[in-house]
């Protein structure tokens, strides 16, 4: 709870810094989200222990998890890139995340044995890094089609003179690419060899494998079209965009509304 | 009595080639300020060339006699394909049209795009080597520095400058929004115009790396090249500079787009879709502005960039018309000091034959009378000078006062012939036209005329 209410605090902070360029604003902003995710990872650890596995098997928990890996990953690529305005794109999805999981039923539900492994917290926190680093592609996929938009139509609002330059946007959005989907890959992969063991077979025609996989070939494409034929811009945006609602088609759509092995309430 | 005649060629008037052809030709083969001695019906010349006009302005008695002689000059030394058409591509303005002309182009309103600051430098700089070849005398002399002045309240007194300046920023601006840092960006310049220099002058000041030169006459593409430190390019070869390029600057006097759709499709594969930046000055437009929907491609024309700045049409137009209204307004002061200059032979001369007869006297008189000590010789000097004096005064305030009429000719001749000055006349206004040293009794008699 105080996670979510220190996240909505940076979120207004940084709500804020996007009309006013005040780096106080930034800064403080930048320390109440360090703060939540700080007693985040807390609340998470307690959990854990209270579960004797990694909190990630209730819906409640997965979207937890999910906002405060992608609140620790803008923090870290903060300190790296220093994109300010970022964290303006970032951190109100951190909170709608984080507003759904408390929305969720907070039960612990009971669990099957399958999700006591090495293996599944490898799996859940490669695919979660990824996914944080493809949302935060997809931040600058949105604010690099929003910029553009002002440039080509010659038409500029407020945005356009707190917005970073096209090409910073394009390398954040190509660097957050190469770095998440070697990790969605390795994911994926240890996600079907663990199948493999528990299930005996690698492929279970569980819809959020196939979803999985189609969003794996969404940012193969992407990647492929960037580094072979110099795609780059808004029609590399708008993959990332695409890529992104895969992601949230994977991650959300299938807990939430279909059947499966990846499931929470069958186990 | 003489007359000021202004004859050249701008953007408006004549096709690129032909304004090149006359720049070059006028630099190197016939300078016509070296050949100023050889017209005979021309008395002063100033003459500025940049690239985007050509003018000379002249001083002559007989305005169709000059205007003869200095054209067959420069035909003599174009090459023959301009000979027919010469003609039509120049404009000729006449006494005040020439000065009011010579005041909008100094003050950059009749420039490509107005309000470019470079204008007035160029000017400056051919007014300073047509000093150094003596060819401007009094009346060029006091237009000139008219001008620059003129030009400084237009400037002052209007936005139409500070518009130039911000268009040119806003280029930049711009720029920096689609690259970022523009330290390993290259330029490429296509065309040579006043406007475009001043934008490639603030792109290097932000530190790109790498600026190449494209102009249809290589001589100018050189002496850019030269001054930004850049490479140049052949004309025909732009479109193969296109995916090195990052920003391309074009302001050529092309009179249809040198640059289509088709041309920049093609080559965005080969760049790997890098982003690319035109920034076209030209008017008519140099880019196809259908390019602009290519991807990662954005083009932005002249009339874009005074859209990012915040100064609307209507603010533009209002300041345009004040400027003019500044020009107006001095050009009528400068008729005013051209009308006193008709009476300024008459009064000189006038002036000087009372003051020879005093001397001749007082030389007769004094030589009678060896025994006067220093202090009376003096007191007579004084005495004799002060009658000259008072009894020229009344003619002499008639005269600057009818100067300004139309009669004023009539007062002339009467007073010349009441005087005898005829004969001296003549040797008196070719001395004011020609010899500096009588540039300081002119200019005081041109204060007190004032007064």
């Amino acid at each position: 709870m105080i996670a979510t209410f220190c996240y909505s605090c940076g979120t207004v902070g940084y709500l804020v810094y996007l009309f006013r360029d005040l780096s106080v604003i930034h800064r403080v902003a930048w320390w109440v989200l360090s703060l939540g995710a700080a007693f985040h990872l807390l609340a998470i650890v307690l959990r854990s222990f209270a579960l004797e596995h990694l909190a990630v098997t209730s819906p409640q928990e997965a979207m937890s998890f999910f906002s405060w890996v992608l609140v620790t990953t803008y923090l870290i690529v903060q300190t790296r890139l220093d994109l300010r305005i970022l964290g303006s794109f970032v951190s109100p999805l951190a909170v709608v995340f984080m507003l759904i999981s408390t929305l969720l039923p907070r039960d612990i539900l009971p669990t099957s044995g399958a999700f006591k492994s090495g293996w599944v917290i490898f799996h859940v926190s490669t695919l979660f890094f990824a996914y944080a680093l493809f949302a935060l592609a997809f931040c600058a996929g949105v604010m690099y089609l929003l910029q553009e938009r002002q440039i080509k139509k010659k038409n500029f609002g407020f945005l356009y003179t707190r917005l970073p330059s096209l090409q910073r946007l394009d390398k954040i959005n190509d660097h957050c690419l190469l770095l998440g989907f070697p990790f969605m890959t390795v994911g994926l992969i240890t996600g079907f060899t663990y199948a493999s063991a528990v299930w005996r077979s690698p492929w279970n025609w569980d819809p959020k494998e196939i979803l999985a996989l189609f969003t794996w070939c969404i940012y193969a494409v992407l990647l492929h079209e960037r580094l072979a034929v110099g795609w780059r811009g808004r029609k590399a945006a708008l993959m990332a965009i695409l890529g992104f609602i895969g992601v949230l088609m994977t991650f959300l759509g299938v807990n939430l509304f279909l059947e499966g092995h990846h499931t929470f309430s069958t186990g | 009595m003489a007359e000021i005649v202004l004859i050249g060629m701008n953007h408006k008037s004549a096709p690129v080639e032909v304004r090149e052809q006359l720049a070059v030709a006028c630099k190197e083969k016939v300078d016509p300020l070296v050949h100023l001695p050889q017209l005979q019906h021309v008395d002063e010349m100033f003459f500025v060339s940049t690239c985007n006009r050509v003018e000379i302005l002249f001083i002559c008695r007989d305005a169709h006699e000059a205007l003869e002689e200095v054209k067959r000059l420069l035909r003599n030394h174009l090459g023959d394909q301009f000979n027919d058409s010469l003609d039509q591509h120049f404009y000729t303005h006449h006494s005040l049209d020439a000065v009011k002309h010579l005041f909008r182009v100094a003050s950059s309103l009749d420039s490509m795009v107005v309000g470019e600051p470079q204008i007035l430098g160029q000017i400056k700089t051919a007014y300073r080597q047509a000093t150094e070849h003596k060819t401007v005398g009094v009346i060029l002399n006091r237009l000139l520095h008219k001008t620059f002045s003129v030009a400084k309240r237009v400037r002052s007194e209007t936005c139409v400058g500070s518009y130039a300046v911000s268009i040119s920023y806003a280029a930049v601006e711009l720029a920096r929004k689609i690259f970022g840092k523009l330290a390993d960006k290259r330029v490429l310049l296509i065309g040579a115009g006043e406007m475009a220099e001043l934008a490639a002058e603030h792109l290097l000041a932000q530190g790109v790396c790498q600026m190449a030169v494209a102009n249809r006459t290589l001589e100018r593409a050189v002496s850019l090249a030269r001054r930004f430190r850049a490479q140049t390019v052949p004309f025909d070869h732009i479109l193969d500079n296109l995916k090195n390029a990052d920003i391309v600057l074009t302001s050529t006097g092309s009179p249809e787009p040198i640059l289509l759709h088709r041309d920049v499709k093609s080559r965005m594969r080969e760049r790997r879709n890098r982003p690319l930046f035109f920034i076209d000055i030209a008017v008519p437009r140099d880019i196809d502005p259908k390019i602009n929907e290519i991807d990662n491609v954005y083009v932005y024309d002249i009339d874009d960039l005074q859209g990012v700045i915040d100064l609307n049409l209507e603010d533009r137009k209002r300041e345009a018309e004040r400027a003019e209204h500044i020009i107006a307004e001095e050009t009528l002061k400068f008729e005013d000091w051209l009308c006193t200059l008709k009476v300024v032979p008459t009064i000189i001369a006038l002036r000087d034959k009372a003051e020879a007869i005093r001397q001749l006297e007082i030389q007769k008189t004094l030589s009678h009378m060896p025994h006067l000590s220093e202090s009376d010789r003096k007191a007579i000097e004084v005495l004799t000078d002060s009658i000259v004096r008072k009894i020229l005064h009344d003619p002499i305030l008639y005269l600057k006062r009818k100067s300004e009429r139309e009669t004023g000719q009539v007062c002339i001749d009467f007073t010349q012939q009441v005087f005898n000055l005829m004969e001296r006349d003549g040797d008196a206004a070719c001395a004011l036209t020609h010899e500096a040293s009588n540039d300081m009794n002119y200019n005081n008699l041109l204060k007190s005329v004032k007064k």
